[in-house]
Order: C-alpha cells, then structure tokens, then sequence
C-alpha cells in the first residue's frame, strides 16, 4: 500500500487543527486556553502556507510567510500573556467571562 | 443806590426764603428750637432789605421801572425765530409796596408762630413751608412776565396745600388742602389758556413788551374781542386765587390749617396775588373785561358778607370777610379806581392779618383754658362760647377793636382811607356807565361788614362770658405774640399813608401808585383816567358821607342786636327761619357744587370706570382668553403630536436597542460565533 500524501490531505488536517483552534478559543473560559486555541489556528493556516507552496506555486513564498506567521505568533503569544497578566492584576482572575465591563 | 444795586437786593429777598426753606428741611430736627430763630431771623433780613427797596424807589426812582431780563430759552433756527422766553424781574411802585407788605407779614408771622405752634409735631416743616410759600409769593411780586408769574402761581398754589394740610392727620384739613387746591387748580387753567393767547399773538409773556406792541394796535388774531376774552381769561386766575365768586369756596375751609397761616396766606399775600396779577393786566383789560371784574367782585362783597353774618366760627367770619373784602378791592380795579383798589389791598393785608392773628391769640387761651380743664367737647373757635374776653386780654382785644374799626371804614383809621376810595370810585363809575348797582351793592357790603364785625367783637370780648369757671385760667398771650398784634394795629391807622386823615388822595401812597395808562385800544377801552379822576373827585364827598353813615348805622345795629339786646337776633332767625339756613349754610354753594359739578364728575368717572372695566377690560380679557386657549391648543398639539412623534421615534430605537443589546453580551467567544457563522453564510452565499 503505498501512501500517496496529497494536497487534500495536508488541507483535510489543517481545517481540523483549525476547527480545534476554534473550538478551543469559543469554548475555553481560561484566557490562556483561548491563547492556546489560537496558536492552533495559526498553525493551522501555516500547514495551509507550505502545502499550498510545495503542491501549487512552486516557489517558497508560502514557506516564507509560515516563517512570518511563526514569528508574528510568537510576539502574539508575549504580548497577550502580558495582557493576560494584567488582566489578572485588576481582576484577580482569568477567566473571559467574568471581564465584561465593557457590557455595560 | 444804583438800579442794578435795587435787582440785586430784590434778587437777595426772592432767594433768602428759599434758603431757609432749604435749611429747616433738610436740617431743622437738629438745630436749636427746630430752627425758628433762623427763618425769622432771615425774614427779618428780607424785611429790612425790602424796606430800602421801598424807600429807595421813593425818594430815588418814583417814575422809573427797573427790569432785569435774560433769555431763559432761545432758539436760533429761522423757522423757530418766535421760541424765546425770558425771565427777568422788575421793581416798579406797585413792587415795592408789595414786597414790604409780604415781608412785614410773613415775618410777623414767623414771630408769632414761634409762641402758637410750639410745641407742634412737624414744627421745623412748618417754618420750611412759611419759607417756601414766601418765596413763591415774593416770585409773584418781582416778576416782569406772566410765565414766570404762572411759575410761582402754582408754586404759591402748592405750599398753600402744604400749609393747610399741616395738621394732615385731621382729615377735614386734608380735605380742605385739597379742595384748595382742586378749585384753584379751576381758575388756573383759565389764566393759563389765557398767557397762551397772549403768546401766541405777541410771542413774549413780557409785560412790557405786550403792552407796548398792543399800544400800536396789534391785536390778538386781529380782533378785539379776542382782548377782552384774554383779559377775562387772565381773570379767571385772580378769581380762583383771590376766592372770587364762583370759586370762593375752598378758602372758608383753608381755615383748616394753623391760624397764623390763615394770617399769612388767606388774608394779606396769597389771595391778594389775584387783585395783585389783575393790577398787573390792568393796561391791556378791555372795557368789557373790566365790567365783568366789576360785577364778579360786587357778587363776591355782596354774597360772603351776607353769610359772614350767619357763621358762629371766629376764623369763618373773619374768611368770609377777607372774601368780601377782595371782592370790594377787585370790584375796585374793575370801576377804574386802581390806585384804591390795590391801597385797600395794602390796608386789608395788615389790619386782616391782625384779626386773624388776634383770634390766633383768643383760641390760643381758649385751647389753654379748656385744656387746663380737661374739656375737649368745647368749640375753641366757636364765638357762642366765648365773650368777656376783654379783661383777660387786653392787648388782644384793643387792637383787635382798632382792626375792626379799620375794616369798618371809622374814620382815623386806614381801612376809612382805602374803603372811602373804593366806594368813591363805585360812585364815579355808576355815574359814568350808568352801572348804579355797584354803587348800591358797594354800600350795602359797607354797612354789613361793620355789622358783622362788631358782631364779633361783641360776642368774643364784650358782655360776659357764659361759663365763668373756664375764664380764669384765660391768659393774655406772651410778647411774642402780642408785639406783632400791636405793629399791625399801629399800622391800620390813618398816618402811615396819609396825613389827611379823611382823604388819602394827599398821603404819598395815592400818589405813588398811580392808575397806569391803558393801551387797548380807544373803541374797547374803559373812561380815560381823566375823565374817571373828574367823576372821583366829585363823588369824594358825597362817598364820604354816605360811607359813614352806613357803617354808623351797622354799627348801631350790631350794638342794638348783640350789647344792648334790643333787638333779638334769635326771633328775625326764627321768623324767617330759611333766610336764615340760607345764609347760615353759605348761600348752598357747597352743596350745589356737590350735587352738579362734583355729581357730574363723579358721574362721568363712573361711566368711565365702567366703560375701562367692562369694554376695556373686556378688549383686554377676551384678547388674554384667545390667547389662552390658542395655547392650550397649541400645547395640547405639541404634546401629543410633535411630542408623540419625537417620543416615538425615541421609542421604537429604544425597543430596538432593546433588541440588539441581547446581542451585543461583552463576550468575545460569543462574537467570535457570530463571525465564524457569518464567513460561513457568506462562504455558501459568494461560492
């Protein structure tokens, strides 16, 4: 049997690593969980960039965008846990649902 | 003793009563005694200086007039060449005597009001006022036009309201204060409308600037009988001011205020400033206007003497004697006698200004006497509880006795001189116009006011009194007020005037104030001076002897009636008991007025009160209710339709922000659904 990894497939786990993200950031109530959820769709997109790349174009630009992507999630990732780390100094907690000042 | 010198003393006297006016009001609580030393002491000033005026103008300008004139307003723009008007004063004869007159009254006045109003709530105000009405009078004197005499008319007009209504909390004197002034405010207007035509003919209200253009024959609007209504018109001032028939009635009641007012006002100055504005229009007065003064001023003598019979007050007779004695001096100026005219003016201003001050004195105990004896239902004027006074007040009653015989017309007196001229000029007139009932009229007021008077005298000083525990504590009153008492009486004696004591055509006052010439012109004008002199002359004697038989003979019958007994004035009363009430009750004037004049007047303010209330108001009510309802409507459209909209409007977003809200839950998971589906539906919708 031979294994004939195609596009598709590379397509098939991105959209499920992205359907994961996305639950992960609707569902969590944690805000680091949601941080989580969120790097899984960014990652998600990056299988999208290199399979489009190898499979398509021919070039490395998409290659070179996951790269871009890889960097900007991880200034992302400073950032919003500093965010989050503030969050949790004025609020004494982390958890989404309960920072709704902006409601009323 | 230059002329200018002369105007600025007569300029001094006008203004040195203003000064004390304007000290005693604004300072007179403060001073010492509320200040009455200071206003008389600066009356006895303006006596003095007024006294050089006089006597300089004798021996220094008998024929001269002296004037001061300046241009008050003036415009220049051609079309309005006529607007100038010019004050000015001027000393002529009839000047200075007056100015001594007012002073030598007012003064002696001031003196004895320091005794008889002490003690009084508003005794400074009182002085303050006897200032102002001075000045005003003293302005009325000195002035050369008949602007400025109007000017100071009504500013006399003004503080006689002021003096009358001293005692203001008696309503009765309120009430006469303003009658007083109502009624004058009548003839005002007539003199006012009369300075008007003047004006507006000869575009100056000099005196002798009229005269002079009316000496060549400028008439007003062409035509002299428009002169004669001037004149009568002008009149019409003196007759409200001097108390002339038919506006004579509010002096009676002026007897409300003080006494020494009475003296100072309603006897010697202010209703002698009518026979005073008559001498002063005596040159262009028709010979019309002239016999309508006449009558007036015989009606005048004739109808008060008759009620100064009937009245039982002290202060009424001697009222309504000075009105008969103006009528007689007014009816004087009217036959042509001028000169005697304004000389029984002279003589009644001191000899009726000592009787008012004597009765001043005799209420004055009486008030004492019957408050020593805790008696305030007694009348202190009324005549019927006084007599025998003459023990207890001697001076009071000599020369109350001397003033009597002086406006009796007794030989050695100078009422004699004056009357004596008056009914001379009356004769000489009659004979002239053939207008005997003057004549007739002049006599028979001769002999009721010697009837009268000694009637007084009779029953306030002589017989006994009715109730001889009230007399011992009846006093002479202090030299303050007996000096001024006993100067008047020294003053109604014959040779102050004349050395002859049964002619004063001699004395140096009937030559110095002399009829001036008149200027209307010859078809209107009255008998030439000439010719009346001729008539007067003839008819000195026969006036003479006549006038004193007719004051012997009221004389006589005042003794007979009231000392002697013989005749019982209570059984002619009750015999013809409406002559009586007729007279008693003044002839009905009041009440006459009340039911025609006043009546109408009232009438006529109750048709507009109603025609203000009912169709005035009305107008305005029905407008205001218009309006009103126009608003409701307008508001009832606001709030339910422009509101209704807007709050609909408010509404509906309201509800739809209502809506939207459960939308909008501050969740970013819940949006982050919102998006997701959102691509979705857009995916299946642009695949």
């Amino acid at each position: 049997m031979t294994l004939n990894v195609s596009l598709e497939h590379y397509l098939i786990l991105s959209a499920i690593l992205f359907s994961l993200g996305l639950y992960g950031v609707i569902t969590r109530r944690n805000a680091i969980m949601v941080l989580m959820g969120i790097e899984l769709i960014l990652n998600a997109a990056n299988i999208n960039f290199v399979a489009f790349s190898k499979y398509t174009a021919g070039n490395i630009d998409g290659q070179m965008a996951s790269i871009f992507v890889i960097i900007l999630a991880a200034c992302e990732a400073a950032i919003a846990l500093a965010i989050v780390l503030n969050i949790y100094k004025q609020f004494n907690t982390v958890n989404v649902d309960e920072i709704a000042s902006l409601k009323d | 003793m230059t002329e200018q010198f002369l105007l600025q003393l007569s300029l001094a006297v006008l203004f040195i009563p203003i000064i004390s006016f304007l000290i005693l009001i604004f300072f007179g609580k403060k001073l010492h005694r509320s200040g009455d030393s200071i206003a008389t002491s600066l009356l006895a000033v303006t006596l003095l200086l007024s006294g050089i005026i006089l006597y300089s103008k004798l021996n220094f300008y008998p024929e001269q007039t002296l004037n001061g004139t300046f241009t008050w307003v003036s415009f220049s723009r051609p079309e309005l060449t006529s607007l100038r008007l010019d004050l000015g004063i001027m000393i002529d004869n009839l000047t200075a005597v007056m100015l001594v007159v007012v002073n030598l009254v007012s003064f002696l006045v001031h003196l004895f009001s320091t005794e008889y109003m002490h003690g009084d709530v508003r005794y400074s105000r009182y002085f303050a006022y006897l200032g102002i009405f001075t000045f005003s009078m003293l302005g009325i004197v000195l002035t050369n036009n008949y602007f400025m005499m109007y000017v100071f008319w009504e500013l006399v007009g003004l503080s006689s309201y002021l003096l009358i209504g001293h005692w203001y909390e008696k309503k009765s004197a309120s009430d006469a204060a303003k009658k007083a002034f109502i009624v004058n405010r009548v003839g005002d207007i007539g003199m006012f409308t009369g300075i008007l035509i003047l004006w507006a003919t000869y575009h100056t209200t000099i005196f002798s600037d009229i005269y002079s253009q009316l000496a060549t024959g400028i008439v007003p609007f062409g035509d002299t009988t428009w002169l004669t209504v001037a004149g009568i018109l002008i009149f019409c001032g003196a007759v409200g001011k001097s108390a002339q028939f038919p506006l004579h009635v509010w002096l009676p009641d002026a007897m409300e205020g003080p006494t020494p007012v009475s003296a100072l006002i309603h006897a010697a100055t202010m209703v002698a400033a009518g026979v005073y504005l008559i001498a002063r229009a005596f040159p262009m007065l028709t010979a019309d206007a002239l016999i309508v003064i006449a009558y007036v001023g015989a009606i005048t003598a004739f109808i008060s003497a008759t009620i100064a019979i009937a009245q039982t007050d002290i202060k009424k007779v001697l009222a309504y004697s000075t009105i008969s004695q103006l009528g007689y001096m007014v009816m004087g100026l009217g036959v042509g006698a001028f000169s005697a005219g304004f000389f029984h003016l002279v003589t009644h201003a001191a000899f009726k200004a000592g009787l008012f001050l004597a009765s001043g004195s005799v209420i004055h105990a009486m008030h004492h006497a019957l408050h020593h004896k805790h008696d305030h239902e007694t009348d202190p004027q009324d005549i019927a509880n006084m007599g025998g006074l003459k023990k207890y007040m001697p001076i009071t009653f000599w020369s109350f006795l001397i003033y009597t015989l002086a406006i009796s017309g007794v030989p050695l007196t100078s009422g004699f001189l004056s009357k004596d001229e008056i009914l001379a000029g009356t004769l000489a007139f009659g004979e002239l116009s053939g207008h005997t009932l003057i004549p007739i009229i002049a006599f028979l007021v001769a002999g009721l006011t010697a009837f009268y008077m000694f009637r007084l005298v009779i029953l306030t000083f002589l017989g006994s009194h009715k109730d001889e525990s009230r007399v011992d504590h009846i006093h002479e009153s202090p030299f303050a007020m007996t000096f001024p008492l006993m100067l008047l009486a020294a003053l109604s004696l014959f040779f102050f005037y004349s050395p002859n004591p049964i002619n004063a055509a001699s004395g140096w006052f009937m030559h110095f104030i002399e009829r001036p010439i008149s200027v209307v012109p010859l078809a209107v004008a009255a008998t030439s001076n000439e010719i009346f002199e001729e008539a007067l002359h003839h008819a000195h004697s026969t006036a003479m002897y006549l006038s004193l038989a007719v004051a012997s003979l009221g004389i006589l019958i005042a003794f007979a009636t009231y000392y002697w007994k013989k005749i019982s004035a209570d059984n002619i009363a009750a015999k013809v008991p409406s002559v009586y009430l007729f007279l008693k009750n003044k002839w009905y004037f009041d009440e006459f007025y009340d039911k025609t004049i006043i009546a109408l007047t009232i009438g006529i303010s109750k048709f507009f009160n109603w025609f203000d209330a009912k169709i005035v108001d009305g107008i305005v009510n029905g407008v205001a209710s218009t309006t009103k309802h126009t608003a409701f409507g307008s508001g009832r459209f606001d709030n339910v339709v422009v509101d209704g909209f807007v709050n609909g409007v408010a509404y509906v977003s309201g509800l739809i922000g209502l809506v939207l809200r459960k939308i909008q839950t501050g969740k970013v998971q819940t949006y982050i659904i919102y998006v997701v589906f959102g691509v979705v539906i857009l995916f299946f919708i642009y695949r």
